[in-house]
């Protein structure tokens, strides 16, 4: 049963991407990019990934399709005609495509239960995380604890995506040019109904920061559903009046503080005299000394993402406002 | 009393599996943008609310009812929302029903 849903899923999202392939009409390929991701939210549930699902579906079918939207609004939703002929990339691609294939045929069976990854990794996570970290939901003990060099690198590219965005857009500047009132003024039950869902969505994601030591989640997805429920502000009511809640200058400082709070951890545990990142020594009890350390790093994480996302999501929306005034 | 428990919520399951495969069929089917909003969102109402019933009568007592009811609150109030939005916009955007385009041929033929 599980191989059939699987094998259904596999083909629609092979039918989405031949689809996004081939349409040219932009905004229609946006949201098909969000069915892709909740498709593919939908497999890794069937692979009993549950928080990569997650992710996927918050990041992935959320954030980046308004971001992508966001985009759009500057760009015009027409693909352009290609003046470059297609020939060399198709060939470049064919290459690599078969050099992927190729090799894959040196990958163990799919599932095969003497796979090395079921041998030596995984089992010592199995084995020995209830004892040394006690957290409910292994994946957040390997996520924060046992690869928490590989998290704060993903918590870095976050910061320096942000950077990159900013240099390219510029940064919004505060309180010059009033910009006029945006919004969507004429659409009564959407503020109604924005107002009404605004506060429960910001306590889901504080439920899911803090949650992610028992169930799924933590602070990747926590950060997303919260920048969420802002951009859903300031999509309804206006740009400014969401600025006006949390200034894209402060947001810079948010951005930088999560990475420096998740580092400063691991110089902590250094100065308490054990390795980068080693939070048995922030406590006496080692098994508390991994809680504390696994929610704060959480917490950085959280206050990372969630700050890149709603600086991003302004820098575009400063352009495209910025686009309508001229 | 489980049995009952059980046929009950395989039927609220099957109906709620039937009205959002029809609003699905309605989207491929029906002739225009407004009919189509129609289907979806009329099909997907009943259709959540058949079905997270369903799934909280197989559920045992605890607080994962309460997270059922929280999802079947929140699809209730944000998928009539997005319905309405659609139609709103489309609206605004200058699209026409049905009678309003069929009335609109008719006073193009009139003088004729």
């Amino acid at each position: 049963m599980s191989d059939f849903i699987d094998l259904v899923l596999l083909a629609m999202l092979a039918l989405t991407g031949l689809r996004i392939i081939f349409l040219k009409d932009l905004f229609a390929v946006v949201m098909l990019f969000g069915i892709y991701s909740f498709l593919t939210a939908l497999i890794f549930i069937n692979l009993d990934a549950v928080d990569v699902a997650f992710t996927e579906a918050a990041v992935g079918a959320g954030i980046s399709s308004v971001l992508m939207l966001g985009t759009l609004a500057l760009t015009g939703r027409e693909e352009k005609e290609s003046s470059h002929s297609s020939i060399l990339p198709l060939i470049v691609v064919f290459i690599t495509g078969a050099a992927l294939i190729y090799g894959t045929l040196d990958m163990e069976p799919f599932g095969n239960p003497d796979n090395p990854i079921h041998k030596h990794v995984a089992p010592r996570y199995i084995e020995d995380s209830p004892k040394e970290i006690g957290l409910p939901n292994m994946v957040t003990s390997v996520l924060a604890s046992y690869r928490g060099f590989d998290t704060l690198g993903e918590v870095v590219v976050v910061f320096a995506a942000l950077i990159a965005v900013l240099s390219l857009l510029g940064v919004p500047k505060e309180g010059q040019e009033k910009a006029p009132a945006s919004g969507l003024k004429s659409h009564q039950v959407l503020r109604v109904v924005a107002k009404l869902i605004i506060s429960p969505i910001i306590l889901f994601a504080l439920y899911v920061q803090f949650h992610g030591d028992f169930g799924p989640g933590g602070g990747f997805q926590a950060g997303v559903i919260a920048a969420a429920a802002l951009i859903l502000y300031a999509l309804v009511f206006g740009l400014p009046n969401a600025v006006a809640v949390i200034g894209p200058r402060f947001l810079k400082f948010m951005a930088a503080a999560g990475v420096l709070l998740y580092a400063s951890v691991g110089f902590f545990s250094m100065y308490k005299g054990g390795n980068f990142l080693d939070y048995n020594k922030l406590a006496a009890d080692p098994v508390a000394g991994q809680h504390y350390g696994i929610l704060i790093i959480e917490l950085g994480v959280g206050i990372t993402v969630f700050a890149v996302m709603l600086n991003i999501y302004y820098a575009f929306g400063n352009q495209v406002e910025r686009s309508n005034i001229q | 009393m489980l049995l009952l428990l059980d046929i009950i919520s395989g039927i609220l399951l099957v109906t709620g599996v039937f009205f959002g495969l029809s609003g699905a069929v309605g989207v491929f089917k029906l002739p225009n943008f407004f009919t189509r909003v129609h289907a979806a969102s009329v099909t997907d109402s009943i259709a959540v609310i058949l079905i997270v019933s369903g799934l909280v009568l197989q559920t045992p007592l605890g607080i994962n009812i309460a997270k059922l009811l929280f999802i079947l609150v929140f699809l209730l109030i944000t998928s009539p929302t997005a319905s309405h939005a659609l139609a709103k916009s489309a609206r605004h955007g200058g699209l026409l029903t049905m009678s309003e385009l069929e009335k609109g041929d008719q006073e193009e033929k009139a003088p004729k």
